[in-house]
């Protein structure tokens, strides 16, 4: 996700700036060339904490006698700049923005689609991300959205799915405890501009002023803008409505003395979309295990306990058979939802910080 | 530091002096008592309080990614914290007792790595090791790869300025006319280190390596860049469990890396107090014994 994104973002310029003058212009990466089930060493994995079934990874090295080294990453600059200095991973798990990055880079293989025959197995959603419309680099990990988690006890049943929950203070006001709004530029201005009509990924600075006016006026129904506590402070019912990420909504509310009474919505205007996706970097010594092991990854009964386990939507549409209910029916409205992915602004980025900071101040 | 006998301060500014320590004492320690408060709660979220239990606790043992990053952390802290610790003196005794072609220009740059931020400090290693390899490798056709070595080594090059400035302050405080005195009783410099400057020195160079300790047990944006293939240390394994909801796992981990810090600095209060008992003029007197 995109938490650290911007504390990052002047770190990331430097080792860019600094590592492509150093290493010239990049070679085209050739396509591996693997079978399917094929191994040619040990799996050197880099991906987030806690993020998969640690059974999953034994029962694999069972399977083709190799060994799974894994290390963890807390964000995706920091995973781009161990790549971009020439460290060895053989997969790594970056998100939907860094994917686009890594490609124009030229730090990923082309995958072999030979070796991967379960990519079948992708949902339609997930077989032309924007970031790489024809699954040439990577395929869907996970998935998840940032919507609404609402209160119904203190909301009541009636509502309209909209994101006029927490931006109309007309409706907001009348909330005991009022609402959480993330505390991220790209997800709070993101959300004003779907409500105002606009694509999340708007670039032109009026709607951004007329989204960042919305949220000023919508301050008086905020109670805080939270992008860390939020989940708790929707189930201790000290908000209303909270707005939040998927992954922590679904735990939070499993968890509460009274699940029942809440929900997790994605407003009618839209969401957001992100995805975390595996994909090979051009330095991996060990392709065609990498291969293997995104092919044994999205296998049905595999992505179903992988979702079992991180509690993420899955990418998988053949897992969804072996999936607990639960989780099914909470990722379930996706379906009939407007979702868009976050892509990078550039140089335009810096506004959505400036005008949150401006709304909130 | 105790200038007054057990006398209870009466005046109300003494009074309220007192008051404000306390209140400075509760913000520092009461999220800490909370933390290990809460791992302690048999919930999945932080903040909410259910019923005690060692349930995190159990989690750890049982999470083998969370021992590895403990192990990773541990030896790395060990390595970095040894080296820093007496090269961080050395440069001391070198910037302190000794006069050199360039000292000036060292001595500023002994505190460069304190000054720089950490995302610089650690773009400029992860260029460095990059490019020594990539020519290391042009050379001899063999490079070392990324991992512990790499974290020890950059752990290493920001604490040898934590020690320095340490030790330093010590060794300041410290009468050059007791080596003198060393050396009139036929001491060689090595012996006059050994048997009286570094026993004097002692409580700085041990400050100096916790603190080092604590610095390397602390690091997340140094590490993650000259990290490698299997070697996550544990704050940048933890900063990463933030990205789904915080479970008290983090707390569990924290009151156990808490303890064992405590107990290190226990040991070395008791060391010091040691040291001050076996060596007689511990605490220089300004002007011991002037004219």
């Amino acid at each position: 996700m995109r938490r650290h994104r911007l504390l990052r973002a002047a770190g990331v310029a430097l080792a860019f700036a600094l590592v492509v003058a150093a290493c010239g212009g990049d070679d085209e990466v050739a396509a591996a060339d693997c079978s399917e089930g094929q191994v040619d060493g040990d799996l050197n994995f880099y991906n987030w904490s806690e993020y998969i079934d640690p059974e999953l990874i034994t029962a694999f090295e069972g399977e083709y006698g190799v060994d799974v080294v894994e290390s963890f990453y807390e964000s995706n600059e920091a995973m781009l700049a161990q790549l971009q200095s020439g460290v060895s991973y053989d997969l790594v798990v970056p998100s939907d923005y860094m994917i686009g990055i890594m490609i124009s880079e030229g730090l990923l293989t082309p995958l072999d689609r030979d070796a991967i025959p379960n990519l079948d197995n992708l949902a339609d959603r997930f077989k032309a991300p924007p970031y790489d419309p024809d699954l040439e680099y990577s395929a869907a990990y996970q998935w998840g959205t940032t919507g609404l988690g609402v209160n119904l006890d203190l909301v009541g049943d009636a509502f309209k799915p909209s994101w006029a929950l927490v931006f109309d203070p007309a409706l907001t006001s009348t909330f005991a405890g009022g609402v959480s709004v993330l505390n991220d530029p790209r997800e709070t201005m993101g959300a004003a501009l779907e409500y105002l009509g606009y694509s999340l990924n708007d670039t032109d600075i009026d709607h951004l002023n007329e989204a960042a006016e919305l949220i000023k006026n919508a301050k008086a129904g905020i109670a805080t803008f939270d992008s860390d506590q939020y989940d708790e402070s929707l189930v201790n019912g000290e908000v209303a409505v909270a707005h939040g990420y998927s992954g922590n909504m679904i735990v939070a509310i499993g968890e509460a003395d009274n699940p029942d009474s809440f929900t997790y919505i994605l407003p009618e205007e839209g969401a957001t979309l992100w995805i975390d996706n595996m994909a090979i970097p051009a330095d991996s010594a060990a392709p065609c295990t990498a291969h293997t092991f995104v092919n044994y990854l999205l296998d049905a009964e595999n992505g179903a306990t992988l979702t079992n386990w991180n509690y993420y939507g899955s990418p998988n549409a053949a897992a969804e058979a072996f999936i607990d209910e639960e989780v099914v029916d909470f990722y379930a409205d996706i379906e009939s939802a407007t979702v868009e992915v976050i892509t990078d602004t550039g140089d335009y980025e810096i506004n959505y910080t400036d005008k949150l900071a401006e709304a909130k101040s | 530091m105790s200038t007054t006998s057990g006398v209870r301060p009466k005046s109300p500014t003494e009074r309220l002096l007192a008051a404000n320590s306390w209140v400075v004492y509760a913000f520092f320690y009461a999220p800490i008592l909370v933390l290990i408060v809460f791992s302690f709660n048999d919930n999945n979220n932080v903040g909410i309080w259910t019923e005690p239990s060692f349930r995190w606790y159990e989690a750890m043992l049982d999470d083998n990614d969370v021992l590895r990053a403990i192990r990773t952390s541990l030896i790395v802290a060990l390595i970095s914290t040894v080296v820093a610790t007496i090269l961080g003196t050395m440069a001391a005794l070198a910037l302190e007792r000794f006069r050199f072609r360039g000292q000036r220009a060292y001595d500023g740059l002994v505190y460069l790595p304190i000054i720089i931020p950490d995302v610089t400090m650690a773009v400029m290693l992860l260029l460095f090791f990059a490019q020594g390899f990539r020519i290391l490798d042009g050379l001899i056709g063999w490079s070392p790869s990324f991992g512990i070595g790499t974290i020890s080594l950059s752990h290493i090059a920001f604490n040898i300025s934590f020690v320095a400035v340490v030790v330093r302050a010590r060794l300041g405080q410290l009468d050059p006319r007791l080596e003198e005195a060393a050396a009139d009783l036929y001491a060689n410099r090595w012996q006059a280190f050994r048997r009286v400057t570094l026993p004097l020195i002692l409580p700085g160079v041990m400050g100096g390596a916790l603190l080092a300790l604590t610095l390397s047990l602390d690091d997340v944006v140094v590490t993650s860049f000259v990290a490698g293939p299997g070697a996550t240390t544990l704050p940048v394994y933890v900063f990463g469990l933030v990205r789904r909801a915080v479970t008290p796992l983090i707390n569990a981990v924290s009151t156990t890396m808490l303890v064992a810090s405590m107990i290190l600095v226990g040991i070395s209060l008791g060391f010091q107090r040691n040291t001050r008992s076996t060596v007689p003029v511990t605490e220089p007197q300004p002007e011991p014994a002037n004219q």
